[in-house]
């Protein structure tokens, strides 16, 4: 009988897929080619798959106790269920869009709107159209619509 | 909204103004310019007015369960009308700064 050891690829592979799934929003999402395409945590993924094989076949290798076996098959279920809810929040639900079907096309008239700006005071989008920029008319304004933080 | 400001002069250099728009209070929208160092226009439109004419309602997507705005983009010229949008198909994937830019440079 074999002493039992510690099965590490098992549980680094649970902790690099954890780090895999939270670095897409908590980091990668900063750069552009990272986060129009989740490379790099696709590719901490892999490795992560690949510690998780090494991991299983070692918890199921010749001698090793029937505990480290089902702590291993927790521990790789726990990883394949981190991968599951990356592809989730990465690739599904990301795409639970509505459809915007009546949106202002290319060459239609912007609807016009009067809002509050951070201190307050009602701005209207003929108004920021109209008004100069350092001094020199200003030629558009680019909306930029976005989730909110709270 | 990093990568905006990030490339603010060169959206001033060209004439365009960037105006960040969502259902956050101007206060909350304050501490976010504040804490980001955003210098550009924020607009809080938490009546969904200019969001719901836009037609980019995202119902119940809010962390309270509330209605918020899908990620969109518009540019629009001088005379109010658009010139150029981007309804992205994946909330992580948004237009690029040096792709407005380029559109940018061809408005009168």
């Amino acid at each position: 009988m074999e002493k039992p050891r510690f099965n590490w690829p098992i549980w680094v592979s649970l902790v690099l897929s954890i780090f895999a799934f939270l670095s897409y929003p908590l980091l990668f999402v900063n750069w552009p080619v990272t986060r129009d395409f989740p490379w790099a945590n696709i590719a901490l993924f892999v490795v992560a798959a690949f510690l998780l094989v090494v991991g299983v076949r070692r918890a199921f290798a010749p001698g090793r106790r029937r505990l480290s076996k089902i702590f291993s098959s927790l521990g790789a279920l726990l990883s394949v269920l981190v991968l599951g809810m990356f592809i989730l929040v990465a690739f599904i639900g990301s795409r639970w869009l509505p459809a915007s079907m009546r949106a202002p096309q290319v060459s239609q008239k912007a609807p016009a709107f009067t809002l509050n700006d951070t201190n307050g005071k009602p701005v209207s989008l003929s108004e920021l159209v109209l008004q100069p920029i350092n001094g020199k008319p200003a030629k558009g304004v680019l909306l930029i619509f976005y989730r909110g933080y709270w | 909204m990093r990568s905006i400001q990030k490339n603010l002069d060169q959206f001033n250099a060209v004439g365009i103004r960037p105006v960040a728009i969502s259902v956050d209070s101007p206060e909350e929208s304050r501490e976010l310019c504040q804490k980001a160092g955003y210098t550009f226009t924020f607009l809080s439109d938490p009546d969904l007015e200019a969001i719901g004419r836009y037609d980019l309602v995202h119902k119940g997507q809010g962390i309270k369960g509330h209605d918020i705005s899908r990620p969109a983009e518009f540019l629009i010229d001088s005379t109010g009308t658009v010139r150029w949008r981007m309804l992205t198909e994946n909330i992580w994937v948004r237009a690029r700064p040096e792709q407005i830019l380029e559109v940018a440079k061809a408005l009168q």
